[in-house]
């Protein structure tokens, strides 16, 4: 029982042990030891900038992932379910996919300035496509069986939506929405790197350029790499919902 | 002949046949007309001076291609993100495979992995410079990360899923560990691992430009950030996104190609 | 005459699969199809149920031709129908959109019980057995009270006891609901044992060789003269001995 509760921990604490070791071994490297870091951390709780930098980060986000999606699942039902639209809009769909959406940050500057609204934009672009894509091939992958029982049924088209076609594809579109939200957390730190001046990704340039306070540089990985790990759990939680459960293999 | 039950209601099969070939050509050069249309319409409009019309971006793809900067940028970046996905690779799949295998090992590690998968590769930036200075190997080391751990992660969950009768059978032939690896464990994974293979890629594609419009002064990244920063000329901006647009459809393809080519 | 089926003939592509296939199924009747795999007794079934148009010919139910699919006729696939998502209850009470809440909970513990699932309410299919979920696909059918049901080999997924288990329970529920039941299956004596009529099919294109009629009283004797006769006509027909 002790042994399989400690198992987990001895990664960490080998790790943390090594970069202890590694910092006392060259006193002269700009790399700070995890004491300092975590005095970083304190340091960044007293000055306020703790919460005030998770919330812009997190604010970015929610914005960015939820509308895009609302505008994902419907255009990717639709795409899914008319296969002309689909001959129509996947070729565009495949052509922006690979476009990094940090390649839109001139762009995004352009259109809304440096500031939160930019950080959106670019979280909407990076979590947009990826549902889209998603959802239509759950859709595609939806037993036929099911849309002809629903059809047989007779029941009204709102109902088949909400009681079939997205019950069918939920299980899918949860894994998806767990990567996009793993993406939309890596490019909100590089939206903020390059494009405002608040956030996580802003502390981490910040500490660097204005001093090089790298024991607060890492402390912005810290916080990033644990508040990453949250949302993943988060999501996870998610699928573990019985309405959902019966679309991942058995465990 | 089950199939038969799954056809759409009141579908006439020769109907499928006659769009199919007008669908998959006309119907995509239609939306790009549309897309390109309102493009121009929304600039000619607007009364834009910044913003790139699609005759502007066209003509900043031919002036981008008579010049040898952009083969060199290109190259920069095709060499950066292969050195790093290829250093992710020969790391990645057999810490998977061991991780996979050793189920305490995965206990201890497991953790870690999940710790250090969600930082954001591009916040490793002030170290990869501390490490190893503004050269090719930072952006490549970040790209190292941004792959490692998707692979990792792939090869790991694929050697926990292989079914335990495949195991039990190739125990009962009297295979050893190693053969049962060979013999067994990498035929069943192998078309996971190509997916997270896939996956992999897909982001370090995304790292490589941020990577490359913060720390370097070469690549495609850098080419649009520079484009902006010197003279604001987003007739290359908007070009410098296409080109990361096209090659890596290209890549991506690439890969399924190779993907189709190992499944089968 | 309820269901009518007059001069169907399909085709996918360049095959063909259906020629020329007549048949007039009575009220109340339980007819099954039987045939080789490949003759298109599935496709004969869909089209019935309005999932497929044919080439030539028409379906008309209480004389109106067959356009679509329609809820007073319900199609039981094999237990994959069932939606893994909806619980017992849900799925149960799938098609009873239009009922108040109060007259769909009682219909659906009508249900659950006529098919012997009580207890299992609240249960999702992944926990049930592959009997069960076919108990739950035949009681979301009937409880539409549609007056045809069309059953596209029901039980082929089950293990040999189950089925017949399965066989015997269909035929209390038919005797008690008393509707059409058209019944597609490759199992002859599946079909010996259910039905009133066996409709025998041959391979590519489909035509119907002969119309069997079973004329034992239910409970039937498995064991009895006309029981083996009927069968090993029917072998016989399909082209089979019947020896292994």
């Amino acid at each position: 029982m002790s042994r399989s509760r400690l198992l987990p921990l001895t990664g960490i604490l080998a790790a943390v042990a090594a970069w202890q070791l590694g910092v006392s071994l060259h006193p002269s490297s700009l790399i700070p030891g995890p004491i300092a870091v975590a005095r970083g951390i304190g340091e960044l709780a007293v000055r306020g900038l703790l919460v005030k930098y998770v919330v812009a980060s997190l604010f970015r986000v929610t914005w960015g992932y939820l509308t895009a999606l609302i505008v994902a699942v419907p255009l990717g039902l639709a795409l899914g379910l008319r296969r002309r639209a689909e001959a129509a809009i996947n070729p565009v769909l495949q052509v922006l996919r690979p476009i990094s959406p940090l390649a839109w940050i001139p762009i995004a500057i352009l259109w809304f300035g440096v500031g939160d609204l930019s950080a959106i934009f670019l979280i909407f672009l990076a979590s947009l496509l990826p549902l889209t894509v998603a959802t239509m091939n759950a859709v595609h992958n939806i037993d036929p069986v099911h849309l002809a029982a629903a059809l047989n049924f007779g029941i009204p088209l709102r109902a088949r939506i909400t009681r079939v076609l997205v019950p069918a594809i939920l299980p899918q579109l949860i894994v998806a929405m767990r990567i996009a939200l793993g993406v939309a957390w890596l490019v909100v730190v590089a939206a903020e790197m390059i494009a405002v001046n608040s956030g996580l990704g802003f502390l981490i340039v910040d500490a660097r350029n204005a001093g090089n306070r790298y024991d607060l540089v890492i402390a912005g990985m810290v916080l990033i790499g644990a508040i990453g790990i949250v949302l993943d759990l988060l999501m996870r939680r998610i699928e573990r919902l019985d309405s959902v459960r019966w679309g991942y293999a058995a465990e | 002949m089950k199939n038969v039950t799954m056809q759409r209601p009141m579908q006439h099969a020769a109907s499928n046949i006659e769009h199919s070939t007008f669908e998959k050509f006309a119907l995509p050069l239609l939306t790009v007309a549309v897309i390109i249309a309102t493009w121009s319409a929304a600039v000619e409009f607007s009364g834009t001076k910044i913003f790139p019309s699609p005759i502007a971006v066209a003509s900043a793809i031919g002036t981008l291609g008579e010049k040898s900067l952009l083969w060199r940028y290109i190259a920069d970046s095709l060499t950066r993100v292969f050195a790093g996905y290829a250093v992710a690779i020969v790391a990645g799949i057999p810490l998977g495979f061991l991780l996979g295998w050793n189920a305490s090992l995965a206990r201890a590690v497991n953790p870690l992995i999940q710790m250090l998968r969600p930082i954001s590769p591009l916040a490793w930036m002030p170290l990869a410079v501390i490490w190893f200075g503004v050269s090719n190997a930072a952006p490549i080391f970040l790209i190292f990360l941004a792959s490692f751990f998707p692979i990792v992660v792939a090869a790991m969950n694929g050697v926990r899923n292989v079914p335990p009768m495949y195991l039990q059978a190739g125990r009962n032939f009297g295979l050893s560990t190693w053969q049962l690896m060979i013999r067994v464990v990498i035929p069943a994974v192998l078309p996971r691992i190509i997916v997270g293979l896939r996956l992999a890629f897909g982001i370090a594609w995304v790292v490589l430009v941020a990577a490359e419009m913060i720390a370097v002064d070469s690549g495609l990244g850098y080419l649009i950030i520079d484009a902006r920063n010197a003279g604001k000329r987003y007739d290359l901006v908007v070009a410098g996104m296409l080109l990361i647009g096209v090659i890596g459809l290209l890549l991506d393809t690439g890969i399924r190609r190779v993907e189709e080519w190992i499944s089968e | 005459m309820k269901v009518q089926f007059s001069d169907i003939s399909m085709r996918f592509g360049a095959m063909d699969v259906l020629q020329d296939v007549t048949i007039s199924v009575e009220e109340g009747e339980f007819l099954c199809i039987v045939g080789p795999s490949g003759c298109g007794k599935s496709t004969l079934l869909n089209i019935a149920g309005g999932f497929l148009s044919p080439v030539m010919g028409t379906v008309t139910i209480d004389g109106d031709p067959v356009t679509g699919p329609d809820r007073r006729r319900i199609f039981v696939f094999q237990e994959r129908g069932v939606f893994p998502w909806l619980t017992v209850e849900g799925n149960i009470g799938f098609g009873l959109f239009d009922l108040p809440d109060e007259e769909r909970q009682r219909r659906v513990a009508q249900y659950v019980h006529l098919v012997g699932l009580e207890g299992f309410e609240k249960a999702y299919p992944r926990e049930l057995s592959g009997g069960m979920k076919q108990r739950v696909e035949v009681a979301r059918a009937l409880a539409v009270n549609p007056d045809v049901l069309f059953l596209d080999e029901p039980f082929g997924a089950l293990d040999s006891i189950t089925r017949l288990q399965m066989r015997s329970e269909l035929l209390r529920i038919w005797r008690a609901a008393r509707k059409t039941v058209l019944f597609v299956t490759h199992d002859i004596d599946e079909s010996v044992q259910l039905a009133d009529r066996v409709v025998v099919m041959s391979a590519r294109p489909g035509r119907i060789r002969r119309v069997v009629e079973i004329d034992i009283a239910h409970p039937r004797d498995l064991s009895s003269r006309r029981y083996i006769e009927l069968r090993d006509l029917i072998f016989g027909e399909i082209g089979l001995a019947h020896q292994v």
